[in-house]
C-alpha cells in the first residue's frame, strides 16, 4: 500500500503510533508543495489532516489537495470538539472526520470504512521481504516457510522494520514508534529486542536486521547501495 | 485498540493460527522452584482478562491461614511458543503475576517483589540490567549415584571428540536462541562435567524470567538424553562449585549511570555508591542470594568463590568485581557480583542486590579502598587491619544476618521475609540433626 499523507509535520506522536500499530504506512508533510514533491509514484493512498492546532493552515491544505487535477481522497480530518461548527460549508474538503483527541479504535474503523468506500488502498495483509513473510491479519511471521515464534513486542518491532525496508532508524525512533512514548525502558530495550529477534531468525537470516554503526538499525538492504 | 488489547489479541490469534493445544501458566514459589498449570485455548481469553484462580496453599511460601485462593494473571508480553518436535502440536507458555482474589497484588509472589523494587529504581530515574553467568553440572543417569558421576573429564576450553556434555550444551544454546534468549558465550568450566552459559543482558525482570526458562531448558534437554543436569551449588567436594556471577548496571535514560569519563577508574558517583551499598549489606542479603545449606559449601577459600567482602577491578577473589570497560564503550560499564549461586530465586536475588545498591546510592555510602592483594593469601590479622569482613559461613549465620536487616525485610515484604526465615530455619534444623559420613569416618575409629 502507498503511504498516507499526514499533516502537520512532525506528525502528532499519538497519531503516528496509532497508524504504525494499525499497519498503515505514512509520510508527514508540512505544506502542499512538500506533499506534491514527496508524493509516491502511484499517488498518496489518502490523507489525514489535523486541524486541531492550526485550523486555517489545515483547511487551506485540504483545499489545495482537493483542487488538484486528481483530487486527493479519501481525506480524514481531525478536529477538536469546539471546532465542529467550522466544518459547516466546508463539507467538500474532507470525506470523514474524527474528534481530537481520537480513540485509536475509532480512527482505525473510520479509515477502514473510508478505504472500503473509495475502493482503494486497502491495508496490506502480507508484508514480504526476501525469505520473510508477515501476515498482519493473523500476526504470524515465517522465514523460509518456517514459522517464527515471536513474543508480541518482537513481532511489533519486526513488523515495523519490515514495512520500512532499507531505511535506517535510530533507537529513539524505534522506541517511540514501536513501544510508544510512555515506555521508560530506554533505548537499550531496542538493542535487547533486536538481539532476541536475530537469535530467532537464526544465523542464516540474522543479517536481515543490520546494525548501522553509531546510528541505529536497518532492515534489509539500503535503497542506495549499489 | 489499546496496546494491552492488541497484546491479548496477538496471543489469542497466535494460539488459534498455530493450533496451540494448551498453554502453560508459569510462576515461581518463594524458593525459586518453577510451578505451572495448563489451560486450554478455550480458557485463555478469560485467563487473560481476569486471571485463573488456584489454591495457593499448595505452593511453598504462598500458603496463608485465612483464604488460600489466589489468581494467576498471564503477562501477555511473555507469551512464547515452546520449541518442540515439529510433529507434535505446539505448546505455549506465559509467565504470570499472582494476585489476591480481591485484585490486589499478592505479596508472596517473588515476581511482584522484584517489580516493586524496579519501580522504586524507576522513580529515581534508573532502569536496572542484569547479565548472569550460569554454571551447572551434568551427571550420568538420573543423578542418583553417590557420589554423582561426571560425564567427562575435559578441562577449561578443552575440545574433545564425541563429547556428550558439550553436545548437550550446544543443543541447549540453540534451543535458547530459538526462544529468543541470546547466549553471549558458553564453555566448559574447570570442574569435571561443569558447564557455563552466559546470557546477554536484559532488564532485570526479563532476566529473572529468562533464568527460570534457562534452568528448565538445561534440565529438559539433559533429561531427554538420560543425563541429570543440576544447579546445585556444590555437588562435588574438592572441585569448584557452581556460581551465578551476575553483571549489573544502572541506566539513566540512555546513558550508563555507572560511567564517568572524568573519574580515574571511570566509575561514577552512582557506581561507587552502588558498590558500597552492596558491600555494606552483602552479609544481610547472602541468605537470599545463597539460600541452601549446600550454598555455603561453595563459599569457601580455594575454589574461586568469593569469601571476603571486598571489591576490585582485576582481582577475581573479590566479591564485587569491576570489569574494565572497553575504551569508547561507556555503555558497557557494569559491576559483577560474584556471590549468587544458580539455585537462587532470581527474582528475590535481583531484588535484594538492587535494594542494597540503591541504598548505597541514596545514602551516598563511601566506597572503601580497592582490595589490592590476593585476599586469600593475607593472614586473618592483615584482613582485620584492612577491616575486610567475611561472608556468612553457613546458612544459619546468613539467616542471623538477614533477620537483623531492615533492608531485606523491606525489600522482600513481611510475608516473604517471615516465611523465608521460618522455612530456612527448619532446613537448618534438619541438617543439624544429621550424622554425616565425615563424622563417622573421623570420629568412630578414634573416639
Amino acid at each position: 500500500m502507498e503511504p498516507l499523507l499526514l499533516h502537520p509535520d512532525p506528525a502528532p506522536p499519538a497519531l503516528a503510533q496509532a497508524l504504525d500499530l494499525a499497519g498503515y504506512p505514512w509520510k508527514a508533510a508540512a505544506t502542499a508543495d512538500v506533499a506534491a514533491r514527496v508524493e509516491p509514484e502511484d499517488g498518496w493512498a489518502g490523507a489525514i489532516v489535523c486541524a486541531h492546532e492550526d485550523p486555517e493552515d489545515a483547511f487551506a491544505l485540504c483545499r489545495t489537495l482537493r483542487k488538484r487535477d486528481l483530487p486527493l481522497e479519501p481525506l480524514l480530518l481531525l478536529v477538536a470538539g469546539h471546532q465542529l461548527a467550522d466544518l459547516e460549508l466546508r463539507e467538500d474538503l474532507f470525506d470523514d472526520f474524527c474528534l481530537w483527541p481520537f480513540q485509536p479504535r475509532e480512527l482505525e474503523a473510520r479509515l477502514k470504512h473510508l478505504f472500503w468506500r473509495t475502493g482503494r488502498g486497502t491495508r496490506p495483509e502480507l508484508v514480504e521481504y526476501g525469505p520473510l513473510v508477515l501476515n498482519l491479519e493473523t500476526y504470524q511471521a515465517a522465514i523460509s516457510g518456517r514459522p517464527l515464534d515471536l513474543t508480541y513486542m518482537e513481532y511489533e518491532l519486526l513488523k515495523f522494520l519490515a514495512t520500512h525496508p532499507g531505511k535506517v532508524f535510530t533507537r529513539e525512533t524505534l522506541l517511540s514508534r514501536v513501544w510508544g512514548y510512555e515506555y521508560y525502558g530506554g533505548a537499550r530495550t531496542v538493542d535487547v529486542h533486536v538481539r532476541r529477534l536475530r537469535a530467532k531468525l537464526g544465523n542464516e537470516h540474522e543479517q536481515l536486521i543490520q546494525t548501522v554503526r553509531s546510528v541505529g538499525y536497518r532492515f534489509g538492504q539500503s535503497r542506495w547501495s549499489i | 485498540m489499546t496496546s494491552m488489547e492488541r497484546q491479548q489479541d496477538y496471543v489469542m490469534r497466535t494460539v488459534e493460527e498455530r493450533g496451540v493445544r494448551y498453554i502453560q501458566l508459569w510462576f515461581t514459589d518463594v524458593l525459586g522452584i518453577p510451578k505451572a498449570f495448563n489451560i486450554t485455548p478455550a480458557e485463555l481469553e478469560n485467563a487473560l482478562a481476569e486471571g485463573m484462580t488456584f489454591d495457593g496453599s499448595a505452593i511453598d511460601g504462598f500458603s496463608r491461614v485465612q483464604e488460600s485462593d489466589v489468581l494467576a494473571r498471564p503477562d501477555a508480553n511473555t507469551f512464547q511458543i515452546l520449541p518442540a518436535a515439529a510433529s507434535s502440536a505446539p505448546v505455549a507458555r506465559v509467565f504470570c503475576d499472582v494476585y489476591n482474589v480481591d485484585g490486589t497484588e499478592f505479596e508472596g509472589d517473588p515476581r511482584f517483589v522484584l517489580k516493586r523494587q524496579l519501580k522504586r529504581a524507576h522513580e529515581k530515574g534508573f532502569s536496572f540490567f542484569a547479565a548472569p553467568e550460569v554454571e551447572y553440572f551434568y551427571f550420568a543417569g538420573d543423578g542418583s549415584s553417590r557420589p554423582p558421576q561426571p560425564l567427562d573429564h575435559g578441562s577449561y576450553f578443552e575440545l574433545t571428540v564425541a563429547d556428550l556434555a558439550g553436545d548437550l550444551r550446544r543443543r541447549t544454546v540453540l534451543t535458547l536462541e530459538d526462544m529468543g534468549i541470546p547466549v553471549e558465550y558458553s564453555q566448559h568450566e574447570d570442574a569435571p562435567s561443569q558447564h557455563e552459559i552466559d546470557l546477554r543482558y536484559t532488564d532485570a525482570l526479563t532476566m529473572a524470567d529468562t533464568v527460570m526458562t534457562m534452568r528448565l531448558v538445561v534440565k529438559d534437554i539433559a533429561q531427554q538424553a538420560g543425563v541429570h543436569a543440576t544447579f546445585m551449588p556444590k555437588p562435588l567436594a574438592g572441585v569448584q562449585g557452581s556460581g551465578m556471577h551476575t553483571h549489573f548496571s544502572l541506566f539513566e535514560g540512555d546513558s550508563n549511570a555507572f560511567h564517568d569519563e572524568g573519574d580515574e577508574h571511570q566509575l561514577s558517583k552512582v557506581a561507587k555508591g552502588f558498590i558500597a551499598g552492596l558491600l555494606t549489606h552483602a552479609c544481610e542479603i547472602t541468605a537470599v542470594t545463597n539460600q541452601w545449606v549446600n550454598s555455603y559449601k561453595r563459599l569457601i577459600a580455594g575454589y574461586e568463590a568469593p569469601v571476603y567482602v571486598s571489591w576490585a577491578r582485576n582481582n577475581r577473589s573479590a566479591l564485587v568485581r569491576v570489569p574494565v570497560a572497553k575504551r569508547g564503550r561507556p555503555e558497557s560499564a557494569r559491576i559483577e557480583y560474584r556471590a549468587p549461586d544458580p539455585s537462587c530465586n532470581p527474582y528475590l536475588a535481583f531484588a535484594v542486590v538492587l535494594a542494597a545498591g540503591l541504598k548505597g546510592v541514596e545514602e551516598g555510602y563511601e566506597l572503601p579502598p580497592e582490595a589490592a592483594a590476593n585476599l586469600y593469601q593475607m593472614t586473618p590479622e592483615e584482613r582485620l587491619a584492612e577491616s575486610i569482613t567475611s561472608l556468612p559461613g553457613s546458612l544459619m549465620e546468613a539467616l542471623t544476618e538477614m533477620e537483623k536487616s531492615e533492608l531485606v525485610a523491606e525489600t522482600l515484604g513481611e510475608h516473604v521475609f517471615e516465611w523465608f526465615l521460618r522455612n530456612k530455619r527448619a532446613e537448618w534444623a534438619d541438617y543439624k540433626s544429621q550424622v554425616t559420613p565425615f563424622e563417622l569416618d573421623r570420629y568412630l575409629p578414634l573416639l
